[in-house]
């Protein structure tokens, strides 16, 4: 659903659309896309003849989804629902929109339940705050990163879905957490290394740039343990209840459905 | 204000002349590269080096930056708070990197300012702003469309920056006002904002929508969609809207005109656009589009701003290789030993630093190499590129704000 998001470019597949392509095995992936959405959602509930005559609607559609709360929001969390309803899947996992427009989009069916209060998208509400609300249907993962605003925006969207919706906060997953390479003592040597004279034994054993190789890992350790400050944070401020997984940096080359695995890898060994 | 000349004929114009010849900076780019933070540092140069008075308009500030600067993020509601100008003294003294004066002595006069967007008091404001009478503008207020509306309305939060930017300028209060943008679903929603709002007053749907209160007549062209329309909202919700478009259509003309003197402010000679970006994939990617856009549209892009990159020094060939070496030293006896004694350290603990140190370099620099090939992609556009490293620390304070200024001064 998010626009900006790439969700071909870690298939490796070509561009999607609305229609699903299948990316693997039992796979398929969609790009979200709420004038197809409508189109279906008329097709199918209201039962539109006629392409043709949604023309003017499909394009005056932008501005009404512009202008009134919801309309697009409950379109695509429509479409999810839809296909959870439906089970044409076993799991509909949604990279949704960025935490600043989530709980708009899964608080949308109950904005509209109460500025609609009859016809067909009232009463359609209803089965999807059932699959939302329920969870061991839908659950919410937070994505964030081991650094200050992120972690803030984390806190406040787990209260704000909390507060506004019914939807279960499933779990926090911290990405890019750097590892901890060096014990305390071995900080202390670090420290040490630094010092002028051990500078210069790094140089005449290995070059003018051995520094450069000593500084890299010293700035390294600094911005690992500012993170490691906000991971605390996160930890602390956190409800118990709400598992949270921490997935490490991957240092590597490779793009695309190298890097699924590799990070499907780092999460199945912090699951389990 | 002072103005100052490029350092030589040829070379671009620097950031001091950027910050002295702009009297609006647009600061944009993806979410999470440090957009607030380049902005308020671009803020605290130009009111010490060009001792101008500066406003830095932000959405978020991180808190703990915005509370060691003395503001309250939660309670300002856009009113416009003055940093400390001792605080501001004492972090960049005079001969620091940023307390050095541009073109003379220090004039002392600078003023740095920063005010927090509001969102639902700019909408209020519009509304008192282009409502005909006190009626009109308490039944819009009190409409629970509206309510709900505010927050998400034709893009709100893009407008609503740079209708305020258009504001805070027109007060003459400031020599320069930095705005911190907030974060887009699209990089291009901030610069489609005026037009939207424009086209949304014009659209005919909104014409259709008003007809049954203009008239009570039903054209015939509107009526297939009152069908559609009807059977799936329910006639009620759309009475609602309809009365929430027929408050706002009254108020056409005056959102209309506004919305053209945004539009024209965004192509002022006097505005610049400054994009930042990390080297990461996604941000880097998004500023290219974001800059190329930018451009396309005659935009006046003032400077791109790579942020948190890593010393170049990682991509050296010398370094790889010094790497390779102390790997090979850990293992050497004699050379473990001339480094332990050094350093004053125990052998084996050394041997196993600077094991891990050598072996985990090639991670660094894997991602230095990356990050080189982006910046040459972005240097490529042919603006005034300006490079802040990655710090050891978070910027969370004032003086992390003149010590980032200093990099964005010296880098080029």
């Amino acid at each position: 659903m998010d626009a900006k998001g790439s969700v071909a470019a870690a298939f490796d597949s070509g561009p999607l659309g609305f229609v699903p392509t299948q990316v693997g095995d039992r796979l398929w992936a969609m790009q979200m896309n709420t004038e197809d959405a409508l189109r279906e959602y008329l097709r199918l509930f209201v039962r539109i003849p006629l392409v043709g005559r949604i023309g003017p609607l499909a394009r005056t559609f932008d501005f009404v989804a512009d202008a009134a709360p919801g309309v697009k929001e409950i379109l695509a969390v429509g479409k999810l629902c839809y296909e959870v309803r439906e089970r044409h899947y076993d799991l509909v996992v949604v990279d949704a929109e960025a935490s600043g427009h989530i709980v708009a989009q899964i608080a949308a069916p109950t904005v509209i339940r109460q500025l609609v209060q009859v016809g067909l998208v009232h009463d359609q509400t209803d089965w999807m705050l059932d699959i939302l609300d329920d969870a061991r249907c839908t659950g919410l993962v937070v994505v964030t990163t081991p650094e200050e605003m992120p972690v803030v925006e984390t806190l406040d969207l787990v209260a704000r879905v909390r507060r506004e919706t019914r939807v279960d906060v499933a779990g926090v997953i911290a990405n890019r957490v750097l590892p901890a390479l060096f014990s305390e003592r071995d900080l202390e040597v670090l420290a040490k290394l630094q010092a002028p004279a051990a500078r210069e034994a790094l140089v005449a054993i290995a070059g003018r740039d051995a520094t450069t190789v000593l500084d890299a890992a010293a700035l390294n350790e600094a911005r690992r343990q500012v993170g490691a400050g906000h991971l605390e944070r996160l930890r602390r401020s956190l409800d118990p209840a709400i598992p949270l997984l921490a997935v490490p940096e991957l240092f590597t080359r490779a793009t695309g459905r190298r890097v699924v695995t590799l990070m499907a890898d780092a999460i199945h060994d912090e699951v389990a | 204000m002072v103005r100052v000349r490029s350092r030589r004929g040829d070379e671009p114009p620097g950031l001091d002349a950027l910050l002295a010849s702009k009297e609006m900076l647009v600061v944009c780019g993806s979410g999470g590269t440090g957009k607030t933070t380049v902005s308020a540092s671009l803020g605290a140069i130009a009111a010490v080096r060009l001792g101008a008075r500066v406003l830095v308009l932000t959405v978020d500030p991180a808190r703990r930056l915005a509370t060691s600067l003395g503001l309250d993020p939660t309670g300002m509601g856009g009113q416009a708070v003055r940093i400390d100008p001792a605080m501001l003294d004492t972090a960049a003294p005079p001969g620091s990197p940023l307390g050095e004066a541009v073109g003379g002595t220090r004039t002392g006069h600078g003023e740095l300012w920063v005010a927090m967007l509001d969102t639902k008091a700019g909408w209020d404001e519009l509304i008192h702003r282009h409502a005909a009478d006190a009626d009109l503008r308490d039944r819009v207020l009190a409409n629970p469309l509206y309510q709900n509306i505010t927050g998400r309305f034709v893009h709100s939060h893009d407008y609503l920056a740079m209708e305020q930017l258009l504001d805070v300028h027109a007060s003459g209060r400031y020599d320069l006002v930095i705005i911190d943008t907030p974060p887009s679903r699209n990089a291009l929603d901030l610069l489609d904002a005026p037009g939207r709002m424009k086209e949304f007053f014009g659209s005919r749907l909104l014409r259709w929508l008003t007809v049954p209160y203009r008239s009570r007549l039903f054209t015939v062209a509107s009526k297939p969609f009152y069908q559609v329309a009807d059977r799936v909202l329910g006639s009620r919700f759309l009475q609602d809207i309809a009365e929430f478009f027929v408050l706002f259509q009254s108020m056409e003309a005056g959102f209309v005109a506004r919305a053209d003197e945004v539009e024209r402010l965004l192509v002022d000679p006097r505005t610049a656009f400054v994009v930042v970006s990390t080297l990461e994939a996604a941000p880097a990617y998004e500023a290219r589009f974001l800059a190329q856009e930018l451009q396309r549209r005659s935009m006046n892009l003032g400077a791109v701003v790579l942020n948190r990159t890593l010393p170049a020094a990682l991509r050296r060939p010398g370094a790889a290789t010094a790497a390779r070496r102390l790997r090979a030293a850990a293992d050497d006896p004699a050379q473990l030993g001339a480094l332990a004694a050094a350093a004053g350290a125990d052998v084996a603990a050394v041997r196993g630093v600077v094991t891990e140190v050598s072996e985990r370099f090639h991670d660094v620099a894997v991602v230095a190499s990356r990050e080189a090939e982006r910046r040459s992609e972005l240097e490529a556009l042919g603006v005034l590129t300006v490079v802040a490293p990655t710090l050891a620390h978070d910027v969370a304070d004032l003086a992390g704000l003149v010590e980032l200024g200093g990099h964005l001064l010296a880098a080029r």
